[in-house]
Parts: structure tokens; C-alpha cells; sequence
């Protein structure tokens, strides 16, 4: 985090909180509050890929609004070189079928960021949407179709032009994989890569699967309700998770070698987010809670847990 | 070349899902060809009309249907085929004008109070409510008495009762594809409401919009021809078929075919766009078609 501040920072959140109101009595006073995001600390390199992980309900889809954006946060500061310029931040959608307006021929879909912002004769909005095009490996013969006549991939490729056409320097990805098959998810994450590296993009790469987390972020930051309790180097992160919520993430994750009955870990369920525990968020879930975990924990060194250090002392030992 | 190959492939089937489903329902069939007919009967008027619609030969009043008349005359001794021809455009074209106004009213009302919400929607949606809270008919007979007896009142009087029902359809639809993710894509691309409107709610409700229109058409018919009938529609000596009902109704026991031929007229319209749009209702409603 110390060296943080020294790099170049495109966009930064400062104790991010958003809460959504939720029933209200007979005056239309809000009962409760949905607490989607509970003091989230984050800053984004530029040239990065920042990766969030987490499971559903954590929050994940409420930072990218914030991010773009969209939504404001009930407390809190978003700051920096993107945070001010709106064609800086563009996102790709999980679900390319919805994404898309399957009434718009595709090279309208590509082009739409453009011509939504500003006046643009058709000539200079197809040689875009045709430039655009073959940087995502879509033929040109393809942009007078409608979106519904093209396979998951190619959606998600028009998704990636559209994103790519108001030249963004940000571009969140919210789990752009997730809805693909195995093989087309490679070469999605190949060309997400190749794109990247030509245009020095910055990626927020927001995911459950942890193997292309894995594949494709350098760092990587670990949601809970509403809060981040780890984040760092993901090759590090990923080997030795220092958050016993990221260890249980982790150890969630399937694999092919055990034969199933090795570990077995206590399946519980994200508590609600109606009311917010008073210690430590995780404290229910955890095998490892003592007195001390009763209280709020802060993010020190990266981690979000009083007993990191003391945990990982035995696990070595 | 392989881009026009698919192309006319793909329009070929589209026409080909189009007959598919015109030979799966022979009635919707029977009720495309009952509009052709009468839109071509309607439009060519003129060349299909034996006299002057309006041409008054007091000697032949009330003549039964003969070669010289094929539907017989009235009262005073105008050819009743050739001013049901004519007759056929008043009635068509208030059906078309009715389903315009209410239908550009409704998409533009239902549109705006989809997509902005708030107070607009709760101010138009009240509205609406009030006009729905009315019986139809009563309403229509109201307005049209307040406006002054004429077929163009007459179907302002229509269009404005059934301009709640188009609001109500756009809004719904406006509801659905706002909360779509390319509409939350064009809100990250800073879209402004009008471009929103333009590309996105627009386009997806306009197949809804035109199954309405084509639903309406039959009843629009049948209401414009009833205000006629009892005189709030159009006036003498304009040929009606509602107004023309109307008054040989005088004459119904004696001379049944003055009344009859045009009372048949507006049975054989309504109910060939009330087949043909149903047709079209099926066709295009998406729960029956597999996706």
C-alpha cells in the first residue's frame, strides 16, 4: 500500500460506502438499509489489472456502478484522472446476449458510445465501427447483422469494440467470461490480454473464478460484504491467502487431483447484509475467531484480520 | 457475395415462418383476404362504382337490388352499391386515423412516463386511470356530443378513449427494456434520455404497438359506424355505412335491403381485421414463438 501513492493513480476510492434504503414505514421512512458497500479503500494503477473476487452478493457489481459511476456512494470519494473524465471508464457485461440491443445492427452497437455523446456522420461512424472491428477479430461483412445472429464469443467481441470505441483508459470487466464456454473464454482472455498491451489499458477484472483471476491480474483485491479483506500481489495472495476468508474461498474452489473427501470445510452462507456485524464481518464464518475478533478489524498490510500474522506463524509451523 | 447469399436466405425464411404460420391458422388467412378485398374494393371506388354515390333519381326511389342496381336505391333513389364503395372510405380511414392518433399519442405518453418515472408517470398514469374509469362507450358518446356531431369528432372522440390502452402497453414494455443491460451499457456511455428513447425503448416496443393497431382497427370500424347510426358521426348526405343503417332502418320491414347491404359491409370489415389481427397477435407474440 506505502508504495501505492508514489505510482500513477487513475482512479481512487477513499471510504466508500453505499447503502440502498430498504421497506419504509407508514411515513415512507426507510426501515432498514441494504449495506451493499462498507468503507472500500481502493486505488488502480494505471496499466493494471486489478482483480476482484468474491462470491455473490459481496458487492462486486455495486463497486463497478461506483466505479462508473452510476451510482453515488452514500459516503465516501471517488478521485483521480478517470474519475473525472466520463469517456475514461467503459465496461464489458457478463451477459453479451442481454447486453446488446438485438434491434441495432452491429456496427451501431460498436459505435453507439460515439454517437450517443456527440453528432457523427454515418461515413466516420462505420470506418470506426470497421477500425474497431478488426481489433476484435470480427469480419467486416458481419456489421450490417443484427447482435442475435452471432455465437456467445463474437457477442462478447462486439461487447469489447463497444467498450473499445469512445478510447477509454479504464474498462471494468464484470466476469466478461462467465457466460462463455472454456475454449472461447481463452481467446476472449487472449485478446482482452493483446488489447491491453497495444493500448495501455487499465482492466478491473471482476470474477468468482479464481483461475482466470489467476491468469490474468497482478493484483488482486478480496471482497466480503462490503469490504475488502485482502489485497495484493495475486501470485502471492493466491499461494499463501492470509485472510481465513480467502483461504475458504480458495479451498472452495474444486480440484481435479483430490479425490473429495480431503478437507472438508464448513459450508456457511454470507450473512445478511441488513445488519452489519459489529466486529469483525467475518466473524461468524471463522474457525479461528477469538475475543479479540469482536472488535472492528482495520486493513493492515493488505490483510483485514488481527490474527493474520499469528495464523500464518502456524500454518508454517 | 456469401453476405447476400445469407441475407436472401434469411428473408426467404422469414417469409417462409410468415406462411407457416398464415397455413397453421386458415383464419387469419380468411381475414387477410376479407382486408385485401375491401381495401381494394375501398381505394378503387371510382372504377368499381356503377353511379354518382350522391346522384338523386326520384324515379327509382327505394328500387329492389336489379341489373341497374345491384344493391337496390334509397329513399331518394341513390344506388346503394356505389355509396357503400364510397361509404367504405369514411369508415377505413377514421379506423386508420383512430389507430394513428391514439397509437403516436399512446407510444410517445406511455414512452416518456416509462422512461422518466417519478412524478411524470404518476401524473400521466393518473390520467389515464381517469379516461379507463369511464365506460368506454359512455365516454365515447360524451366527447363526441361535446365536440359536435361529425365523423372527424367522432374519431377524435374514439382516439382519445383509446389512447390509455396504448400508454399502458408502451409504459409496460418501457419498464422491461429499461432495466435491460444494453440501456444500463448506454447509461455508461452517458446516453441522454432522447437517445435512450430513440434506439432502445423505441424499436422494442413498436411490434406491441402495430399487433395493438392491428387489433383496433376492426372495433374503430364498428364504433365509428355506430356513432353514425345514431348521429353523432357523419352527416347527410356524406355515404356512411353507419349512417346509412341508420336510416333505412325506417324502411327495414319494406325495403330490407337498404339497411341490410351496408349492415353487411361493416360485419365483412370488422370482422376480417379482427381475424387478421388476432392472426398477427399470434405471430408475433413471443411466448408462443420458440426462441
Amino acid at each position: 500500500m506505502s508504495a501505492g501513492k508514489t505510482r500513477d493513480t487513475v482512479l481512487e476510492l477513499s471510504d466508500i460506502s453505499v447503502r440502498f434504503p430498504s421497506g419504509s414505514d407508514w411515513l415512507g421512512r426507510p426501515t432498514s438499509h441494504v449495506h451493499a458497500l462498507n468503507g472500500v479503500d481502493l486505488d488502480v494503477q494505471r496499466g493494471e489489472t486489478l482483480g476482484i473476487v468474491g462470491e455473490s452478493g459481496c458487492g462486486k457489481s455495486t463497486l463497478a456502478q461506483v466505479l462508473l459511476g452510476l451510482l453515488q456512494p452514500s459516503e465516501g470519494l471517488v478521485s483521480g484522472a478517470a474519475a473525472s473524465d466520463e469517456s475514461a471508464l467503459q465496461i464489458v457485461f457478463q451477459d453479451p446476449q442481454s447486453s446488446l440491443n438485438s434491434r441495432m445492427r452491429v456496427w451501431r452497437v460498436i459505435t453507439e458510445p460515439v454517437f450517443a455523446r456527440q453528432r457523427k456522420s454515418t461515413m466516420e461512424l462505420r470506418r470506426l465501427a470497421v477500425e474497431l472491428a478488426a481489433k476484435v477479430g470480427l469480419r467486416e461483412e458481419t456489421l450490417d447483422r443484427y447482435p442475435h445472429e452471432f455465437s456467445g464469443g463474437q457477442r462478447q467481441r462486439i461487447a469489447i469494440a463497444r467498450a473499445l470505441s469512445s478510447d477509454p483508459d479504464v474498462i471494468v470487466l464484470d466476469e466478461p467470461t462467465s457466460a462463455l464456454d472454456i475454449s472461447v473464454q481463452a481467446q476472449i482472455l487472449n485478446l482482452l490480454d493483446e488489447l491491453q498491451r497495444e493500448r495501455s489499458l487499465t482492466y478491473i477484472f471482476i470474477s468468482h473464478d479464481i483461475s482466470v483471476i489467476s491468469h490474468m491480474c497482478r493484483r488482486v483485491a478480496v471482497m466480503y460484504l462490503g469490504q475488502i479483506v485482502e489485497i495484493g500481489d495475486a501470485a502471492s495472495l493466491l499461494a499463501h491467502p492470509r485472510h481465513p476468508y480467502t483461504q475458504l474461498l480458495l479451498g472452495s474452489v474444486p480440484k481435479l487431483e483430490e479425490d473429495g473427501l480431503g478437507e472438508l470445510i464448513e459450508e456457511t452462507e454470507l450473512p445478511s447484509n441488513r445488519r452489519l456485524p459489529s466486529g469483525c464481518f467475518f466473524f461468524d464464518r471463522c474457525s479461528f475467531a477469538t475475543e479479540a475478533c469482536r472488535q472492528p478489524q482495520q486493513l493492515i498490510d493488505g490483510v483485514r484480520c488481527c490474527r493474520a500474522e499469528e495464523l500464518a506463524l502456524t500454518a508454517a509451523g | 457475395m456469401a453476405e447476400a447469399q445469407s441475407t436472401a436466405k434469411r428473408s426467404r425464411f422469414d417469409f417462409g415462418y410468415f406462411g407457416y404460420q398464415l397455413k397453421r391458422s386458415p383464419l387469419t388467412m380468411v381475414g387477410l383476404i376479407m382486408v385485401v378485398l375491401v381495401l381494394i374494393v375501398v381505394i378503387f371506388a371510382p372504377v368499381f362504382a356503377t353511379h354518382d354515390p350522391n346522384a338523386i333519381d326520384l324515379r327509382a326511389r327505394l328500387a329492389p337490388p336489379s341489373m341497374a342496381h345491384f344493391f337496390g336505391t334509397d329513399e331518394v333513389g341513390r344506388d346503394i352499391y356505389s355509396r357503400i364503395l364510397f361509404g367504405g372510405r369514411q369508415s377505413i380511414a377514421v379506423g386508420f386515423f383512430v389507430v394513428f392518433l391514439a397509437g403516436l399519442t399512446g407510444t410517445v405518453l406511455g414512452a416518456l412516463s416509462g422512461l422518466i418515472g417519478g412524478r411524470t408517470d404518476t401524473v400521466i398514469m393518473r390520467l389515464m386511470d381517469v379516461v379507463l374509469s369511464v365506460p368506454s362507450l359512455a365516454l365515447i358518446l360524451a366527447l363526441a356530443a361535446a365536440l359536435g356531431p361529425s365523423l372527424v369528432n367522432a374519431a377524435l372522440a374514439i382516439a382519445i378513449v383509446r389512447i390509455p390502452f396504448y400508454v399502458r402497453l408502451v409504459r409496460g414494455q418501457a419498464l422491461i427494456v429499461r432495466e435491460m443491460a444494453y440501456v444500463k451499457a448506454a447509461h455508461t456511455f452517458r446516453a441522454g434520455r432522447l437517445h435512450i428513447l430513440r434506439w432502445h425503448i423505441l424499436p422494442n416496443t413498436l411490434s406491441p404497438v402495430i399487433v395493438q393497431g392491428t387489433l383496433d382497427l376492426g372495433s374503430t370500424i364498428l364504433l365509428a359506424s355506430a356513432l353514425s347510426f345514431i348521429g353523432l358521426g357523419a352527416q347527410q348526405p356524406t355515404a356512411e355505412w353507419g349512417a346509412m343503417v341508420a336510416t333505412g332502418r325506417n324502411y327495414i320491414l319494406d325495403q330490407w335491403w337498404y339497411s341490410g347491404f351496408p349492415g353487411f359491409a361493416i360485419l365483412f370489415t370488422a370482422t376480417g381485421f379482427n381475424l387478421f389481427g388476432d392472426g398477427v397477435r399470434d405471430m408475433l407474440d413471443p411466448r408462443q414463438k420458440a426462441r
